[in-house]
Formats: structure tokens, C-alpha cells, sequence
């Protein structure tokens, strides 16, 4: 029999090689498809603990013909699969979407340590929107790797299960006698072929399911070794594509006209006509958001935007602000339990943050009147593509929704909103529209970390404490994206829903490290009337951040050592060994001049455990510092971190998403947050919201990945936030002898001339040239 | 419509686009060259930065009719030929750092980069902290310390 024979008879299946002696390795069902070269795959919702119901751990057992039947009767759309192709490369698309977290490459790795193939043979690219997919088409919660690592694995190993097998038949050996390396397989008797040349010679003629061990984690050579970005090169040679990079043909650039508050809409135009003639502009139209404007370049429509003249209704926040939605935070707060014993209490705010990118919201849409097509950075593909379609009135099956590499995303690019404007405007218009948010839509329109306030009450008796107690009180966080499944989102639409969806991913994402006794942590959310969102780690910093502050403040209250303290109560091993990490690598407790100081901050979640330690220098002279248009303030000089993921896949990559975690720690307590003034938010420049920038940023990071220790991957692109920004606010405390409550440190100090709300965007200056350097 | 002329990453082109569109535009949206991004169009957020005659510059804030046609615009794309390399040492030392995580900064941090290695060159002297912490290109996925470190590696092989 040949690899293609069209006979019904099962294939053999390769023998396991060198650990064929372990006993209990778990095997994995997966599929070869039909194709014309070898296509392997396995279903995405294959998880460690779901393992294929096949009982030997010895050579590969044949379905019998009944198993088979209903395998290959079994819908095989919800798969994913490698394609070995004849150049010797493997494609794989990834349904998820990298928007810099290192996915792609981490997926990469994965197929290469599987498929015994050098990294570059491996191509990597985003899966356009699956609805067969239901669920599992989400990015978010830092879950990428968590949910793929077993399935994509699985795949691979089928794949080279295959080659090896059609190898054996080309090199006239018994698949015993093969070694597959870096791509090429020899044989033990001379001879050897590469996968390229064994692509067509291994596929499939019919889908079939087959079972597969995955190689033991004592024979990794990939996994586990750090490894650049698989993008690197085209992101450093300006090569990388994002959507607003693409080339779509008649995509003209279009922007948008937008209130003067928070989700105003538009009461009339006055010079629509007189617009539309403008240099440049296609077309103008009034759209659910405000007016667009289609022209030839950006910054015609960014002319045509502010020659505008728009009456405007308010909008969902009108006449709010900072002080009236904290006294609505105050009054939805649930109470705290009555205290057992001595307490330390502690009351914290986190202002609005901006959840913006450096790109800016954008897509490209293509709507026809029978079909559509949008690009676009998209976490949650297939909600965006159901919505779209119903709002365009098509079927879902008519709307192709491509997802390309974001410029960023923190949570962001779980939502579409960018993508919906752009095919309603496209649908209005009949042209395609490539859609760009300026920057002050983003910062004044744009998703926010919703503001909110944290009580915490702890009670003590001696050395035990002997309950903590948390009421979380925010802004209502929006979930509406659905979390990958469009039912979901519009149960989330109703008011009751939504509220115990918060509760629930509330619920869900805390937890409490410390032996702390009785433990309650509560949610309470109010007031719809804002743009928020899952703003990256969620709701964890701000209730990590305010908890750590708290068990310092207990420590000192009971006379010890912070670092011994938090020691002391955390509750195993994982956990105290990040923290002894830290302590020893950033030698906690060293003296420190007055007004610097450390502080050392702990935070579990993802299947990870993760430590800071930082030193913060808030000496006037440094807090004084003069830059330009800038928050100068306290500056963290070193910033040390150490992460347990459980596997780390990729180690350098997980340290880039933990300096990311660092940065942001460093921006929410010290320089980051929106003003919400009258129903809109001042900030409309990164000029004015304040994100860390080099004058901020520590010349001293280090970021200590430990050794596997679960042997699973955990999460990465959120972890670093929380114990960062913990660990920041504790260091100021310390520095300066007060416990911070209200985040950011700044807040109350405007350290900007707000731009003008009429006409919305700012004209781009000309003296571009006077600055060069 | 006007007609511009200037040499942009060695070669000269001609543009037809009234006066007053920013440069970035008719780099991004007329001529197709797409390295230098939007972030702002205010010369706050940096992420367009390209070079002018050698110097760094942001093209969203100037009108294409002040760029003379013997100047030299040099956009990410341009950047390795200035040193007849495949790649620009500060390209390299990106690369040997793996600094870019979602990568839309990194052409203007690369531009801005270079610029500064050369500017304290000018003056004599290596690239400083200081120096460093003068570079206001904003990174909102906080690669900063990857790029203070593939700086100074950068500006020993410049």
C-alpha cells in the first residue's frame, strides 16, 4: 500500500520513537485531511486532560470501522491545521489575532519543536473570522497560549507522524530507522528526503482520524529557549502590513466628525454641500457616530472634519465628571462586614485611563449591496462579523472578515468599533473606505479603563489576620464584545445580564494569595453612559494595587518587614519563590537616601505567579525635572520582575510582555488618566495623557522568567500589570511616608491646556521642519 | 494641482497635491510608502519620524510644498541604503535586542534613534541616558528599556 492508496484499509501508523518505553503518555486524536499536500490537524478545544480515549500507550491503536465512520462523518470545520507544503515550509493560521503580544511566534515554536523544524520554515498567519469556531476565536484574557498550546501541537505531531510514515515508504526503511532534523528525515541505512519533497507524497486522500503522544518536554529544544519575534524583520525594515497599510483598491481614507461629548450625536449639519466641495473630499455623510469625511488623503479629511459645522445632542455622560461619578461610586458601594477584631482600612481611586493603542481605531470596509468585506485588527472576530452583518442586513455568510496585526491592543481590539463605522459608512456611501480615528477621537471617545474605588478592611489579632475584606465599586465595565460568542453579547446587552457578567469575570479573576482568613472581595458597577472596556489585566491592577497597599500598611502596623510579611502569608511555594527572587536579585532592604525607596508587591493569576520589586526616586530635583510638555514627577529607577508562567514558551518574549506590564504599573500610579470635565474628558494628545515615556522609564530593568515549574503554559500579555503597579504605589508610600489613595498620584494637578472640543481634532501643524534634530 | 518634486530615499519623485497636505500624507496615501506612521498628526506621538537632509523630522507636521526638490527625505524604508547595508546597524542592534513587540513605533524609534546617535556624535560624544530620555516617541507597549539598551549597541556600530 502507497500513501495513496484510496483503499478503505486504515494506514499504518508511524511508531513511536524514543519514548516508546513511557508508560501513560496521553495520546491525542487529530485529522489528516484531504488534501494535495499533507494538511494535519486536531480540534481547537483539545485541552491537557481531554486526551484521546485510546487506552494503549504502545504503537498507535486503528480505529475500528465504525470509529472511523463516525470520524470521518464527524464535521471537521472546527479544526485547525498545519499544511506541510513542497518548498518545505508549514503554514499554520492562527485563529487569534497578534496585536504584539508574540503570538505568532510563540505559535511558531511550537510547530517547530513538534515538527523537528527550524523556526523560519514556519509561517504563521491570522485566521480570518470562523464562526464554526463559536467560542474559541477570542483574544483576550490572556488565554492565547493556555487554550492552543495541546491543539496546535497535536496537529504538528500528526504532521510529522505522516512524513515519517511516507518517508519510510521513499527510503525503503522501517520508520524505526528514521531521524527527523531541521526539516529533513534520514534514515539509518543511508538516504534522506526533506519535508518539501514528501509534502504531496504524505496527504491525505480522505479525512481521517488519527491518535498521536506529543513529544515529552524532556526532548524540547524549541520550547523553552528564547527566541525572537518571527516579525522582526519586517517590523524594524518598516515592511510590517497593519490595516491601514493595506493597499485595498478605491479605499479612499475616511474620517469622522465627532461630538463634543462622550456619545453625542449629530442634531444637524449646516454646511454639508460647501464640505463636500472641499479639496480632495469624495463624500460626506451623516453616520450614528457623527459625519464622515471620504477624500483622497487623511489630511484632507482631517480638513474637511473641522470645517464641519455640526449641532450636536448630548450625550451619554452629559454634564459629568470626575467628582460627580465618584459620589455615584460612593453611593453604589456595597457595605463592608463588621470588623472581627483591630483593623487597618484603606480607601483607594483609580481615575478613568485611556485604552488606546498607538494605532489608532481603524478598518477598511468594502460593502456591496449583495456581500462585504473589512480588514481590521480584531480580537473578537466573529462577533464583529455577526454584528456587522446584521446592521448591514446581510447574512454573516456574506461579510469576510479579515483579521491583520494590530498596532497594540491592551484590550482594546476586542472591540470593533472602528470596523462597524467603516461598514456603515461604506454601505452609505457605496464605496469602499479605509476608516481612521484621529487621535483625539481616540483619547476622547475611545475605550476607557473605567474609573473606580476600592475599600479595604482587614482584621487582625496579633500576628493572625483574621479577615479581609474588599468592595470594588466601578463605572460599568463593558463585556459587550461577548467574549468570542455572539449570544453571549447580546445577553450582555441587557441590564441584568451584563451586571452579573461583571460579577462573574470579577469572581473569576480574583483571588486572594495570602492567608488572609476569611476573604470577601465584591463587585458593584454603575453607570453605562461610558466607552469601557477589558482594559489589559482587566480589574486586577487597581484591586491588586489597592490590597498590596493595604498588607503594607498592616505590616508596618504590626511592626514588620514588608517583604517578611507578605512572605509569611503567602500560601505556597510558587508564590514564595517569585518573591524571594525579587527580594534577593533587587536586594531588598538596601539603604536608600531620603525620599527614594523599594517597595515589593506579589500577584497571581493566569496560572502564573508574579513578584516586582521597584525603587522609586521622589526627590525634589528629580520630581522637578524639566521636560517639555511633559509629567516629569517621582521616577522608578530600577524595576525588577519575577514571573512563573508555569512553561514558558517563549522566555523572551514573555520578558518583552513584562517590561510592557512594567511600564503600564509605572503610568497608572504616576502620570496616567482622562479627566472627565462637562461630559468629556480633556485629554485629547499624548501630549496629555501621559503614558510612560523614556524620561519615565527605569534605567535598570530585570526580568527574571523562572524555570517551568507546572510544566503548562500560563498566560503572559496581562500578568506584569497588577504586581508592577502594586509595587510602584507601594515605593512611593515608603518614599515619601504616605500611603497613596487616588490614582495617579497626579491627578489633581491638570498638567495641560485642554484642546478645543469644536472642531474636535486638531489641524496638524507646518513647523514640522524648525524641530528637526 | 501643484506640482512637488524631492528626492525621497534616493530617488526623485514627482508629486501632483495641493500645497498644503502634510508630508506624511503624500507618502502614506499618494505615493504608497507606508514605514512612517500615524499616531497623531500633531508632532507629539513620533511615530512618523523620517529623516530631512540627514535630520529627524516628522512628516505630519510639514506642508509638502516646503520640501525643496534637492531635498533628501529618507523614510524607514530608505534607511539601510543610506549605509549600503541590507540592514542599518540600528536595524541590527533592533533585531539582536528584539525590541519591537507590536512594532507600529519602531520605524520612527529606529529614525529617532539614529538621529540622536548622530546628533551627539556631532558633538563629539557617545549617546548618554540623557540623551535617551530626550527621545519623546512614544512605545504604548512599553518596549523603552529595549530600546535604551539596542541604542547604545546601535551607536557602536554607527
Amino acid at each position: 500500500m502507497t500513501a495513496l492508496d484510496p483503499s478503505p484499509q486504515p494506514q499504518p501508523q508511524p511508531r513511536p520513537e524514543s519514548d516508546a518505553h513511557v508508560v501513560g503518555r496521553r495520546r491525542f486524536l487529530g485529522y489528516v485531511l484531504a488534501a494535495p499536500t499533507l494538511v494535519a490537524a486536531a480540534e481547537l478545544g483539545l485541552r491537557p486532560g481531554a486526551e484521546a480515549a485510546v487506552p494503549s500507550p504502545g504503537v498507535a491503536e486503528l480505529l475500528d470501522l465504525n470509529d472511523l465512520l463516525t470520524a470521518a462523518a464527524r464535521p471537521t470545520a472546527n479544526l485547525i491545521s498545519v499544511a506541510v507544503h513542497a518548498d518545505g515550509t508549514v503554514s499554520f493560521e492562527l485563529p487569534r489575532a497578534e496585536v504584539g503580544q508574540g503570538i505568532t511566534t510563540s505559535t511558531a515554536m511550537l510547530i517547530a519543536e513538534e515538527m523537528d523544524l527550524p523556526l523560519e520554515k514556519v509561517r504563521v498567519t491570522l485566521a480570518n473570522a470562523r464562526p464554526e469556531l463559536l467560542f474559541n476565536q477570542l483574544t483576550g484574557g490572556s488565554n492565547t497560549t493556555i487554550s492552543t498550546y495541546t491543539p496546535i501541537r497535536v496537529a504538528a505531531a500528526i504532521a510529522k507522524g505522516r512524513l515519517l510514515h511516507a518517508a519510510a515508504i521513499e527510503l525503503d526503511a522501517a520508520i524505526t530507522d528514521l531521524t527527523a532534523r531541521a526539516g529533513v528525515i534520514t534514515s539509518v541505512l543511508g538516504g534522506q528526503i526533506d519535508y518539501g519533497a514528501l509534502a504531496a507524497k504524505a496527504a491525505g486522500v480522505r479525512t481521517e482520524q488519527v491518535s498521536v503522544e506529543l513529544k515529552p518536554r524532556s526532548e524540547f529544544e524549541v520550547i523553552g529557549t528564547p527566541r525572537g519575534r518571527i516579525d522582526a524583520l519586517a517590523a524594524v525594515t518598516g515592511r510590517k502590513k497593519f490595516a491601514m497599510d493595506l493597499d485595498v483598491p478605491d479605499a479612499l481614507p475616511t474620517m469622522v466628525c465627532r461630538p463634543p461629548t462622550i456619545n453625542g450625536t449629530v442634531d444637524s449639519v449646516a454646511n454639508l454641500a460647501e464640505v463636500r466641495q472641499m479639496p480632495g473630499v469624495t463624500d460626506v455623510a451623516v453616520i450614528y457616530t457623527g459625519v464622515a469625511v471620504r477624500a483622497e488623503t487623511f489630511g484632507q479629511c482631517v480638513d474637511g472634519v473641522r470645517a464641519l459645522r455640526v449641532s450636536w445632542n448630548a450625550g451619554s455622560a452629559a454634564g459629568k465628571s470626575d467628582e460627580s461619578v465618584l459620589r455615584e461610586l460612593e453611593s453604589a458601594e456595597l457595605p463592608l462586614a463588621a470588623p472581627l477584631a483591630e483593623t487597618v482600612e484603606g480607601e483607594f481611586t483609580f481615575y478613568f485611563r485611556g485604552n488606546s493603542a498607538l494605532e489608532p481605531n481603524c478598518a477598511i470596509a468594502d460593502v456591496r449591496t449583495d456581500r462585504a468585506e473589512i480588514w481590521g485588527a480584531l480580537k473578537s472576530p466573529i462577533v464583529a462579523q455577526e454584528t456587522i452583518a446584521a446592521k448591514l442586513g446581510l447574512p454573516p455568510s456574506a461579510v469576510a472578515v479579515h483579521v491583520v496585526e494590530g498596532g497594540g491592543s491592551f484590550g482594546r481590539k476586542l472591540f470593533f468599533d472602528a470596523a462597524l463605522e467603516a461598514a456603515e459608512i461604506s454601505q452609505q456611501l457605496g464605496k469602499p473606505v479605509k476608516l481612521m480615528w484621529h487621535r483625539a477621537d481616540d483619547c476622547r471617545q475611545g475605550r476607557t479603563h473605567p474609573m473606580s474605588t476600592s475599600r479595604i478592611r482587614v482584621s487582625y489579632a496579633g500576628d493572625t489576620v483574621l479577615g479581609f475584606d474588599q468592595r470594588h465599586t466601578s463605572v460599568s465595565t463593558d463585556f459587550g464584545h461577548g467574549l468570542g460568542e455572539v449570544l453571549t453579547a447580546m445577553a450582555a446587552q441587557l441590564p441584568v445580564g451584563d451586571l452579573g457578567f461583571s460579577e462573574t469575570i470579577f469572581q473569576l479573576t480574583q483571588s486572594m494569595p495570602y492567608d488572609f482568613g476569611v476573604t470577601a472581595q465584591l463587585l458593584s458597577e454603575v453607570d453605562k453612559g461610558f466607552n469601557t472596556g477589558s482594559m489589559r489585566n482587566i480589574y486586577s491592577p487597581d484591586v491588586t494595587c489597592a490590597r498590596e497597599l493595604i498588607v503594607d500598611r498592616l505590616a508596618a502596623t504590626t511592626g514588620r518587614d514588608p517583604y517578611r510579611f507578605r512572605r509569611d502569608f503567602l500560601q505556597d511555594d510558587r508564590s514564595r519563590a517569585v518573591l524571594d527572587k525579587v527580594a534577593e536579585v533587587g536586594g531588598w532592604g538596601r539603604a536608600m537616601p531620603a525620599n527614594m525607596a523599594q517597595g515589593i508587591a506579589f500577584h497571581a493569576e493566569y496560572h502564573g505567579v508574579s513578584a516586582a520589586l521597584v525603587e522609586i526616586d521622589c526627590r525634589p530635583e528629580t520630581v522637578n525635572r524639566p521636560i517639555r510638555d511633559a509629567v516629569s514627577g517621582p521616577r522608578v529607577t530600577k524595576a525588577i520582575f519575577a514571573v512563573d508562567v508555569g512553561l514558558a514558551v517563549n522566555p523572551r518574549g514573555l520578558e518583552a510582555q513584562m517590561m510592557g506590564g512594567i511600564m503600564d504599573g509605572i503610568a497608572q500610579v504616576l502620570t496616567s488618566s482622562l479627566h472627565l470635565t462637562d461630559g468629556y474628558f480633556l485629554e485629547a494628545s499624548w501630549d496629555n495623557y501621559f503614558y510612560t515615556r523614556q524620561w519615565n522609564t527605569p534605567l535598570d530593568v530585570q526580568v527574571i522568567v523562572m524555570p517551568p515549574t507546572t510544566g503548562e503554559p500560563g498566560g503572559a500579555g496581562e500578568l506584569g500589570v497588577a504586581a508592577s503597579m502594586s509595587a510602584v504605589a507601594c515605593a512611593y508610600g515608603r518614599a515619601t511616608g504616605r500611603m497613596p489613595t487616588s490614582f495617579p498620584i497626579n491627578h489633581g494637578t491638570l498638567s495641560f491646556e485642554p484642546k478645543p472640543t469644536e472642531p474636535p481634532i486638531p489641524e496638524s501643524p507646518t513647523d514640522g521642519l524648525d524641530h528637526a534634530y | 494641482m501643484p506640482e512637488h518634486t524631492f528626492r525621497l530615499n534616493g530617488k526623485q519623485v514627482t508629486v501632483d497635491v495641493a500645497d498644503d497636505v502634510r508630508l506624511l500624507w503624500v507618502l502614506r496615501d499618494v505615493l504608497g510608502v507606508t514605514g512612517p506612521k500615524y499616531g497623531c498628526g500633531i508632532n507629539v506621538c513620533k511615530a512618523c519620524t523620517s529623516h530631512h537632509n540627514g535630520r529627524a523630522f516628522n512628516p505630519c507636521s510639514v506642508q509638502v510644498k516646503d520640501i525643496e526638490p534637492t531635498d533628501e527625505v529618507t523614510t524607514i524604508e530608505g534607511l539601510a541604503a543610506t549605509v549600503g547595508e541590507e540592514l542599518h546597524p540600528m536595524q541590527q542592534a533592533w533585531l539582536d535586542h528584539d525590541v519591537a513587540q507590536c512594532g507600529y513605533c519602531q520605524p520612527g524609534q529606529i529614525m529617532a534613534a539614529v538621529a540622536k546617535v548622530r546628533q551627539a556624535a556631532d558633538q563629539g560624544r557617545e549617546i548618554t541616558d540623557a540623551d535617551i530620555d530626550e527621545i519623546r516617541n512614544i512605545c504604548r507597549c512599553g518596549t523603552y528599556f529595549r530600546i535604551r539598551e539596542a541604542i547604545k549597541d546601535g551607536a557602536r556600530n554607527m
